[in-house]
């Protein structure tokens, strides 16, 4: 079996049980990626595919070859943090950082999700042609990503100083 | 013109750190670091472990491996008292990839853990014997432990062991308990009942009475990262084939928030030297008090000394709540009596708390009780309700976290009753002194704090009357509640320094859970020293580093503060003994000296400077190196010290559905010197959203019927999530405590204190609902 993990192809032979998060966690010891609760309630194992984000601990591990995973070790270049992870850590978006790699990737997907003009729960058009990002749009689309140190303000002010420079997009 | 007084006179900013000392004493000079102006000190540096943390560099204990490690599954008791009949492990053990089933039947032998305020040695939860026969105390105990060679296996074959079990009474329904509820011996080791004068004569006379009982539910820590484990019993080298038992060393990646303890309450269970013991935690994701010594720990340990293979044990998060205790759930009644001023005649703070003969902890929630107004006559009393259950333990702001909702909700309803300003009432019953134990307070500015957080709030535009203000469904309120929480230092806490030409090594058996340790501790170092913080490294997570300091009672700061100031002196007084006499520092002593510019420094004459390089280098030395105890913590025997704040809260109440949003929330707090404005302002921050989390969500579900957990997950415990949480502004006083190193106090728990009692007071301004039983959910509002 084989995946292609922050651009590079691994391989490796696993009980057909195993979870995309587990996969990366045991096998590639990319453990960047967190378990909270491995229920998909928490969003701690959040990771990329194919630039959409989606819960690693409900993903089995089988389904994503061929697939783009990008996990939060695949995030920052070898000399440059990404932006949002700059702005993390500018914006104290974190105390423990159990969370924090589920955060960063849910928050590289959902400004993606903000680019293709996708409507949220809060969006006040949903026919609009184009989405305006606010604090409300980035809470409602960040809240299925739980920090239990309560960094969301900081969270929040990291996006949006992301969003506001536009290194981001 | 000493320095000092330079300094005082303001014609000098001050640039060199004198030695701090005997800021104990009530007649002892302020830590020198607590001073206006001090460089760094303050300062909003970003965490030095961040890039770590935004990179997945961060390993934290179940990320760790060793060679040919195995994994641990639990199986938990489904009966909450009784005895364990048969385990049919024959299933299990033959399933694929599984190395050993443990139960009571094969378990190696232990000794009892040491439990937490209970033995000087405890960090455990509770005192039971940890799979060492047949006995169910709790419904979740662990009853087998699986080792297999992936986590799949282990799963899986936890699922085909069967467990019969003779049941026997359990008391399991806290409506019953608390009919049988006992004083305990003591409260967090003080007395269980204060009484101050007659308070139940002084109440039935006073012209204003509050009566009321308050109810909050069991809660869980849910720290992300659920505790998780990686282990070994690593053989030392050259050692004897035959005695290698004797020669292992247990070396265990943990996630704790108390390294040292954790080793000699282990050392105690497994029979071994504390020195055969090694624990590193460097970090830790989520702590809150629930990160100390479980079963868990205990049992990957036997399980790997069992098969004598590595074991990794990461509890799933239904097995946190089965393993790891929370905060129990308490009724507590206040009865206020008040003149028609206002001014307290009578403060009854009494209740009962569910607990277990296991373990130690009375919710104490009359702490804050103790320190916070002025009245004649005070009785205070916990009484507990023993019941079959996980033993509880210490969450965030054990005791004034839920204390201070049932209180300051009362205070609430005295206002209302008088009709006075509930801020007004709070500040006409401001103590002069700690009102129950007649000590001074070290540094109390809670009115100032309180004034200035109502001016930045707008608390005065505030409706006066209940469920006059809204906007479309909305109904507007705002109410709010006042915070506190104890300065501590506890005994036990002593630090290394390592002082070499490039810079310096602080070296600390204390933690980083997220609080910001590791960057305030480096901010300290620096400013102490005289050194930029680059030039310093604080290491930390480590049993085997200098003293025993606990991540809890908020206390890590001072502690390591004050472990760091006698080492500081150490190394001068070291540094000192260096000099030869051609040095432009011979014959100085240490309080003639100041640290700056990576160098010592006549406090009265800048031309007596040398580098420590210098210094190292003409005594032909590398590296100095001191490890001193911190002084006793003789300060809590001379003054009442806590910190205060206010929290003010505005909600809007759908007279829809009832639903509740908090809108706005400030926190305007008098915690001491601040120390790093951006992680202080986090950790505030923090606190109050598990604020939020208490008042308006979280809940233990408890089946009285079988005394088990009913909602072991995050999809049916619910915690704030961002959409739950309104930009939070947090403000403080900075006043410095002249009796604490640097003039701080711990802040960590504060935050979550008074915001239950703000957000129902909020609710009862919108809609005019008294909520007195927590969380404030909107059927309680229909």
């Amino acid at each position: 079996m084989q995946w292609t993990i922050n651009g590079q192809v691994r391989k490796a032979e696993v009980d057909f049980r195993t979870s995309l998060l587990d996969l990366l966690r045991e096998q590639f010891q990319l453990s960047g990626t967190k378990e909270g609760c491995n229920q998909g309630a928490c969003g701690a194992c959040t990771v990329l595919v194919d630039g959409d984000r989606i819960n690693a601990c409900l993903a089995l591990a089988v389904q994503y070859q061929g697939r783009s995973i990008t996990t939060v070790e695949g995030l920052a270049t070898d000399t440059h943090l990404h932006p949002v992870q700059a702005a993390f850590i500018e914006h104290d978006g974190f105390q423990c950082g159990y969370c924090t790699p589920g955060q960063l990737c849910s928050a590289v997907g959902m400004i993606g999700e903000l680019e293709r003009d996708q409507p949220s729960a809060v969006t006040a058009d949903l026919s609009a042609n184009e989405i305006e990002w606010n604090r409300d749009e980035l809470r409602e689309r960040m809240s299925g990503n739980l920090c239990r140190c309560g960094a969301y303000n900081g969270i929040t002010d990291a996006i949006a100083a992301s969003l506001a420079t536009e290194v981001v997009r | 013109m000493s320095a000092l007084d330079k300094r005082r006179s303001g014609d000098n900013q001050p640039s060199g750190v004198a030695l701090a000392g005997d800021y104990w004493r009530p007649d002892g000079r302020p830590d020198p670091l607590s001073e206006k102006g001090r460089i760094g000190i303050g300062a909003p540096l970003s965490r030095v472990d961040g890039v770590e943390k935004v990179t997945g560099g961060a390993r934290f204990a179940g990320e760790f491996t060793f060679e040919g490690m195995v994994y641990a599954a639990l199986v938990y008791s489904t009966i909450a008292n009784g005895r364990i009949l048969t385990i049919d492990r024959q299933e299990a053990e033959s399933m694929n990839g599984v190395v050993r089933v443990m139960t009571h039947e094969n378990a190696p032998r232990l000794n009892l853990p040491p439990v937490f305020l209970m033995s000087p040695n405890g960090a455990a939860g509770d005192d039971h014997p940890i799979m060492q026969n047949d006995r169910v105390h709790w419904n979740g105990q662990p009853v087998a432990l699986v080792l297999a060679e992936t986590q799949e296996q282990a799963d899986a074959a936890a699922e085909r062991i069967h467990v019969d079990y003779q049941a026997e009474p359990a008391m399991t329904d806290f409506e019953l308990a608390k009919t049988q509820a006992r004083q305990p011996d003591n409260v967090l080791g003080g007395p269980a009942e204060i009484t101050i004068g007659d308070a139940d004569k002084a109440f039935e006379m006073a012209a204003h009475r509050v009566d009321a009982i308050y109810r909050t539910p069991r809660h869980n820590h849910n720290a992300i990262e659920p505790h998780a484990l990686t282990l070994a019993w690593v053989k030392e080298d050259g050692s004897e084939k035959e005695s290698e038992r004797d020669g292992e060393t247990l070396r265990i990646h943990d996630a704790s928030q108390c390294v040292d303890l954790a080793v000699a309450s282990l050392a105690e269970v497994f029979g071994i030297d504390a020195a055969r013991i090694h624990i590193t935690s460097p970090f830790v994701g989520g702590g809150f008090g629930g990160k100390t010594l479980w079963q868990h720990q205990i049992l990957a340990a036997a399980a790997a000394k069992l098969v004598g293979r590595p074991v990794r044990l990461a509890l799933s998060r239904k097995g946190v709540y089965r393993v790891v205790g929370g905060r129990t759930c308490t009724e507590q009644r206040v009865a206020l009596g008040a003149d028609a001023d206002g001014r307290l005649k009578a403060l009854i703070h009494s209740g009962v708390v569910a607990m277990t003969r296991h373990n130690n902890l009375p919710e104490p929630f009359f702490q804050a009780t103790k320190c916070l107004y002025a009245a004649d006559h005070i009785r205070l009393s916990i009484d507990v309700a023993d019941m079959h259950m996980l033993a509880n333990t210490f969450m965030r702001a054990p005791g004034e976290s839920v204390g201070t909702f049932a209180l300051e909700s009362a205070l609430d309803e005295l206002a209302e009753q008088l009709g006075m300003d509930p801020l007004e009432l709070r500040a006409r019953n401001e103590p002069e002194q700690d009102p129950t134990n007649g000590l001074a307070f070290s540094s109390r500015h809670l009115l100032e704090a309180a004034r200035a957080g109502a001016e930045r709030f707008g608390w005065a535009k505030r409706p006066i009357q209940p469920g006059s203000q809204r906007e479309d469904e909305w109904q507007i309120g705002m109410g709010c509640a006042t915070a506190t929480y104890p300065y501590m230092r506890m005994p036990g806490a002593a630090a290394r320094i390592t002082l070499t030409g490039e810079g310096a090594t602080v070296d600390i058996a204390a933690h980083e859970m997220g609080m910001g340790t590791a960057t305030v501790q480096t901010q300290i170092a620096a400013a102490r020293l005289g050194l930029p913080v680059e030039r310093i490294q604080f290491r930390y997570g480590d049993s085997k580093l200098a003293g025993r300091v606990l991540a809890g009672g908020s206390q890590q700061t001072a502690a390591i503060g004050g472990a760091v100031i006698a080492a500081h002196r150490a190394l001068v007084i070291e540094l000192l003994a260096l000099l030869g006499e051609n040095s432009p520092l011979a014959g100085l002593t240490p309080d003639d000296v100041e640290c700056r510019d990576g160098g010592l420094c006549s406090s009265v004459d800048a031309s007596r400077f040398e580098t420590y390089e210098q210094i190292l280098a003409r005594a032909g030395r590398r590296e100095l190196s001191v490890e001193t105890d911190a002084a006793d913590s003789a300060e809590l025997a001379n003054w009442s010290m806590h910190s205060f704040g206010t929290i003010f809260c505005e909600v809007g109440v759908s007279d829809v559905t009832a639903e509740i949003r908090v809108r706005r929330l400030l926190g305007s707090f008098d915690c001491g010197r601040i120390l790093n404005a951006k992680t202080a302002a986090s950790q505030f921050r923090g606190g109050m959203i598990m604020g939020l989390g208490l008042a308006l969500m979280e809940e233990t579900l408890f089946d009285p019927r079988s005394g088990r957990v009913m909602n072991p997950s995050l999809a049916d415990y619910h915690v704030p999530v961002q959409m739950d949480v309104p930009e939070i502004d947090v403000m403080w006083t900075d006043i410095p405590d002249p009796h604490t190193p640097m003039g701080a106090h711990g802040i960590g728990e504060i935050g979550i204190t008074g915001v239950g009692a703000a957000v129902a007071n909020a609710v009862y301004n919108a809609c005019g609902k008294r909520v007195r039983e927590l969380p404030v959910t909107l059927d309680k509002l229909l």
